[in-house]
């Protein structure tokens, strides 16, 4: 008895059945997603992020930061991402599909040996510390075990009475006569991290009912560039439209 | 050749139609093209050792080291990976599936040159691969690292290779066919579908959005459940019956597997709480929890085929080898399905569990299988044996150093993962973090008996490979002195 093609056939079945459930459906479901307009701003969420920042995720997929860091609040209930505040939309609320609509390449990481940076921009918008982090990451966060990304920076030597220039780094520990500047690398991948945010609230994202006077009278979430005020409550979750 | 035992006990002898071909003559057949993806399997496997070291040296001092950007831990981290798994185990599940399948099919090995410029191409493309990982030419997406460059290069060598093993199914003599050569065939022809799919939607045509990391997920889980999983047991039920001399318990239990393993196992692997369209995390979850059926199918027929003799376990190193493969994947099979559950996932989502997990199984599991296919094969490849010594200390090396990481990352992972969860104890992340490191210290001890036992497998095979060629050589030396004496 050959079994030979039966096997094969069947291999064929079984595996196209997560094929289809897996890439095809999901990518028929997912791929009508559209940045939508935000009522309160007008403006398109998410926003393709700029020139500088798309650079920096390259830098940041390069290095492979997403080893040790996720782009992902989970939803309340599973983990406690939103109530240690990694939360955009007022720290409120988890991470959709939406919000990685212009991520190339999704990042979500798999592990969280550093925080969560879904929401860094908003969270610490200081590009001086960002840059100082990765420098020397134990002199702004004392016991961490993030590795130094020294190789991101330069170490220029001053000429005679020349005075740093205005980027060079505020760190400890620097020879004298010579300042330490951000090469390109590392101002790119600070102007994406400063550009990580996901605020705007959608449909499948309404804040908590109760919460909603509160984020209103703070005119909260205040940073990022595609900020929109949350909606009045009477207006209820559908408070955007679809752009197309 | 005492070497051969009569394949009778595990395919039924369907008569002698066509001259038989001895089991020496296949084993010739294969030497070159099988020791070939052997020795780079087992050399990809020691330089996957010592960059893993290198990247868990980080969690001792975040310094050292820091200044190169080839070495930092991102870069580091991946090129060790995936030096283990396209380096090693699949060169080396490849080696074992054609040795396998030409015995089953009482068939000489067919295209043996194709295999060698694939097997050669294969390393070609592992090389290039890994130099881009280090420079920085990463895709971002896990366990498809490799930039396009390379990834094109390894599909065609993974083609060549497959289509030998395909052609040599079907140029069988023995047309029954065995649970191994299902698995194995399926394995063969799933593995560029994935791998193309992936490919082609991540790298060359990206998709929009979270599809990226849906396709990953499913590419990752596939690679591991289904071509790790189908080769590795093709390997446990060919060789555990072969060693103990005594036929597989049930091959229609082996067929259950098949199918189940096929059709749930391929679902699972998308973690719950992702930012995806919830019926996606949710039948993945159905999925992974339904693989317990074949685990335990696993374990049954496993059981049942040793029972009774166990003892032979002390008399076999190739046996204990593969024995430690077949409990790991049980019990790793079994933790997999606990994982599924939400209140588990909850607390393990994000921590050092996961790749404890994924440990048990690659190296718990197919590894260990591997090392005891290759320490069966190599000595009937070369007709010499390889020293027991050495084959002893690999195992011993290996088991210590493979449990004390499962277990210390598996543990450590629990840990942190109530850490993270728990905000009001730990509200700076840094507590998270801290509380895993003496679990990662820990862990750093078991890569390193682990990369201990890669160079002790290496040197088994080279050794063993050296006394041979020097003892032809030899031969052949004394035949030219008799000529000369003649003359």
């Amino acid at each position: 008895m050959n079994l030979g093609p039966l096997v094969f056939l069947g291999t064929f079945f079984a595996l196209a059945t997560s094929w289809l459930g897996f890439v095809l459906v999901p990518q028929l479901q997912l791929c009508r997603q559209q940045p939508v307009e935000i009522d309160a701003t007008g403006q398109l969420y998410p926003s393709d992020p700029s020139g500088i920042a798309k650079q920096g995720e390259e830098v940041y997929r390069a290095n492979g930061c997403y080893y040790c860091h996720s782009q992902q609040v989970r939803p309340k209930g599973f983990g406690s991402d939103v109530e240690r505040g990694w939360g955009g939309r007022g720290g409120k609320v988890q991470s959709v599909a939406q919000d990685y609509l212009y991520a190339r390449p999704v990042m979500f990481g798999s592990q969280r040996i550093g925080p969560d940076l879904t929401n860094i921009g908003l969270r610490k918008p200081d590009a001086a510390w960002q840059l100082k982090h990765l420098y020397d990451p134990q002199s702004v966060t004392p016991k961490s075990v993030m590795p130094p990304y020294r190789y991101l920076f330069e170490k220029r030597k001053l000429k005679l009475g020349q005075k740093p220039s205005e980027e060079a780094l505020q760190v400890a520990n620097v020879p004298a006569g010579y300042e330490i500047v951000p090469k390109e690398e590392a101002k790119t991948l600070v102007a994406y991290l400063m550009n990580l945010h996901s605020d705007a609230i959608l449909f499948e994202t309404p804040p908590p009912t109760n919460a909603v006077a509160a984020a209103s009278s703070t005119n909260a979430p205040a940073a990022g560039g595609s900020t929109n005020n949350p909606p009045a409550a009477t207006n209820g979750p559908s408070t955007n439209v679809p752009a197309k | 050749m005492s070497a051969t035992p009569s394949t009778q006990i595990i395919s039924i002898d369907r008569g002698n139609e066509a001259p038989a071909v001895t089991s020496v003559q296949i084993d010739a057949s294969c030497r070159a093209p099988v020791l070939l993806l052997f020795i780079s399997a087992a050399a990809w496997l020691l330089i996957g050792s010592l960059l893993g070291i290198i990247a868990s040296l980080k969690f001792h001092s975040p310094n050292i080291l820091a200044s190169c950007p080839l070495l930092t831990y991102g870069r580091v981290h991946p090129a060790a990976w995936n030096a283990l798994i396209y380096g090693f185990a699949i060169q080396a599940g490849l080696g074992v599936g054609l040795w396998v399948l030409s015995h089953l099919g009482r068939a000489k090995l067919a295209m043996a040159p194709l295999i060698v410029i694939g097997a050669i191409l294969w390393n070609l493309g592992m090389t290039i691969g890994t130099y881009g990982i280090l420079y920085g030419d990463s895709t971002g997406f896990e366990w498809l690292e490799m930039p396009r460059y390379a990834s094109g290069i390894l599909f065609f060598a993974y083609l060549a290779i497959g289509l030998a093993a395909i052609v040599t199914l079907h140029l069988r003599r023995e047309r029954e066919l065995y649970i191994s050569q299902w698995l194995l065939l399926a394995a063969i022809f799933w593995l560029p579908w994935i791998y193309s799919t992936a490919q082609l939607l991540l790298v060359f045509k990206p998709v929009r959005g979270v599809m990226q990391a849906i396709i990953d997920w499913w590419y990752i889980n596939n690679l591991t459940t289904i071509w790790l999983g189908f080769t590795g047991l093709a390997a446990t039920f060919y060789f555990i019956p072969k060693i103990i001399n005594r036929p597989l318990y049930s091959h229609y239990i082996g067929i259950f597997i098949f199918w189940t393993l096929a059709i749930f196992g391929s679902w699972g692997g998308i973690p719950t709480g992702s930012p995806l369209p919830t019926w996606i995390p949710a039948l993945s979850s159905v999925g992974a929890a339904l693989t317990i059926v074949p685990v335990l199918a696993v374990a049954f027929n496993v059981h049942k085929t040793f029972v009774g003799n166990y003892s032979k376990l002390s008399s076999s190193m190739p046996l204990k080898f593969i024995a430690f493969g077949a409990l790991a994947y049980v019990l790793s099979g079994l933790v997999g399905v606990l994982a599924s559950i939400v209140q588990v996932s909850e607390v393990i989502n994000f921590t050092w569990f996961t790749p404890a997990q994924t440990q048990f199984v690659v190296y718990g599991f197919f590894a260990m299988t591997m090392f005891g296919a290759i320490y069966y094969i190599v000595p009937r490849l070369l007709q010499a044996d390889i020293s027991s010594a050495g084959v002893r200390w690999h195992f011993w090396l290996a088991l210590i150093g493979v449990l004390i990481y499962v277990v210390s990352l598996g543990v450590g992972g629990v840990e942190q993962g109530t850490v993270l969860n728990n905000p009001k104890a730990t509200a700076d992340f840094m507590g998270v973090t801290n509380s895993t490191l003496p679990f990662l210290r820990a862990s750093t001890t078991g890569d390193l008996f682990i990369a201990l036992g890669h160079l002790v497998f290496l040197l088994n095979l080279v050794g063993v490979l050296v006394r041979v060629s020097r003892a032809s050589f030899s031969t052949a030396m004394v035949a030219n002195r008799r000529a000369e004496v003649r003359a």
